[in-house]
């Protein structure tokens, strides 16, 4: 059974549809025991950091992901989701993430070139930079859809693939059994469910 | 680099899909999750489905219409129409719309741009805007087109953005259903005015009225239509070909 976490962050709808669209197993759940007797986790998100860090932690469940990652539990975050599996974020302050992966989430705005708009929003290509188990039955240069104002910084080797937006941005991450995707794998048509698929599936990742 | 969006816009009464449709193959053409699945299949980008019902039931009969359409379709749908208060935002926003399209409810009250973006964030508030050229300058209208608001079009667009309407869908009534193609020097003057996306409506006749648009105004990011996909005029995936041709970014 896949657990998608619900900590009060954003809308769990549409990732429930393209999870049940994929034939997944999947549960809405904030039982930690539920949580830890689930063979995957996702953490999704959509929102401000700073809210969705207060509720996560405030909710306990902070704890239950950084445990059941130690224990080698296949955790997929999703947007906002992925981007709080990082060390910090400077969206509006500074503010403390699960410290799952190395970096900092940064504003897209001088980041990118002057005159893109931001938030990014709309159908872009991933660059596979390394092979990954989230690609595999997808092409390289598939196209995703993302809505973000924020970009995470890794500092360590966790960037699988970016896209190209003025810059290179990040656009999945992953090391170890931890995984993320910038983009909306359940806005994204085929491609998204195939991504979905790749880690929902029975059987290790 | 992101790509130009393609956006076929449904109508929709209880729970069918109004100004008919003439598709061979489609089992029931009236159908607004067939014709979502089929718009998916040939390459939108996004859809936009307009409630125009009025009545409390038929409110309820959309979101049914809605959350079937979440099950089936997975990329981004925007949800237009009847939309006045934040819980009718949260009304279609926990049944799968991504996005919420304001009008009149916004010119009704503009505290509602406010209040929206700041619960679920800029990039979901859509504000709509019905524009047509009134004594040489552009004017906003109300309630679909029919109601002269005298507010002046680019000033009302430049404060919704300001409120944090994260998206502008520009429709000109000047040249909506003339199928002349878009409204570039109206398009062009929002284009310049404000830094989220717009959206071009109103005009379209034929795929090379895209071309133009995109040519023409790299800043706007999607063109919006509805009859034109709807009666077979202009196929999506011959469209995004032709796009493509033209070195216009589109997702194939």
């Amino acid at each position: 059974m896949v657990a998608v976490i619900d900590y009060g962050v954003g809308n769990l709808f549409s990732l429930c549809c393209s999870l049940e669209a994929i034939g997944a197993d999947s549960k809405v759940t904030n039982d930690p025991d539920e949580i830890r007797s689930a063979d995957k986790i996702i953490l999704p998100g959509v929102g401000a950091f700073e809210d969705a860090a207060r509720k996560l932690h405030e909710s306990g469940l902070d704890q239950v992901v950084i445990e059941e990652a130690a224990n080698g539990k296949p955790l997929l975050g999703i947007c906002l989701g992925m981007q709080m599996l990082f060390e910090e974020s400077l969206e509006y302050g500074s503010y403390k993430g699960l410290g799952l992966l190395k970096g900092k989430i940064e504003p897209l705005r001088g980041f990118v070139p002057e005159g893109l708009k931001i938030p990014q929003m709309g159908w872009n290509k991933l660059i596979i930079k390394r092979d990954n188990p989230l690609f595999k039955y997808i092409d390289d240069e598939a196209y995703v859809y993302f809505v973000h104002s924020y970009y995470a910084n890794a500092t360590d080797d966790s960037v699988v693939a970016t896209t190209e937006y003025g810059v290179e941005v990040t656009a999945a991450v992953s090391k170890g059994n931890i995984f993320g995707c910038q983009f909306h794998p359940e806005k994204s048509g085929e491609v998204g469910l195939k991504i979905l698929k790749a880690f929902c599936e029975e059987g290790e990742i | 680099m992101l790509t130009k969006r393609i956006i076929p816009c449904l109508d929709v009464r209880d729970g069918r899909v109004v100004k008919g449709t003439n598709f061979e193959g489609l089992k029931d053409v009236d159908s607004p999750i067939e014709l979502a699945k089929y718009y998916s299949s040939c390459g939108a980008d996004e859809l936009v489905f307009y409630d125009i019902t009025a009545s409390a039931e038929g409110r309820s009969i959309f979101i049914d219409t809605l959350k079937e359409a979440a099950h089936e379709v997975f990329i981004p749908l925007t949800v237009g129409g009847g939309i006045n208060t934040v819980e009718d935002f949260a009304r279609v926003l926990k049944c799968g719309a991504d996005k919420v399209s304001v009008n009149s409810g916004a010119i009704k009250n503009p505290q509602l741009i406010t209040d929206a973006a700041r619960l679920y964030g800029d990039q979901c508030v859509v504000i709509s805007a019905d524009v047509k050229r009134v004594d040489g300058e552009f004017r906003v209208f109300a309630k679909g087109g029919r109601e002269d608001t005298g507010i002046e079009a680019l000033s009302w667009i430049k404060s919704c953005v300001d409120r944090g309407a994260g998206e502008v869908v520009l429709n000109s009534i000047d040249t909506d259903g003339v199928k002349g193609g878009f409204d570039l020097e109206m398009l062009e003057a929002v284009s310049n005015l404000v830094d989220v996306p717009v959206i071009a409506s109103g005009g379209a006749g034929k795929i090379e009225d895209f071309v133009t648009l995109f040519k023409t105004l790299p800043k706007v990011d999607a063109g919006l239509a509805a009859s034109i996909f709807h009666f077979g005029e202009v196929n999506i995936a011959d469209l995004k070909q032709e796009l493509k041709a033209n070195d216009i970014p589109v997702r194939i």
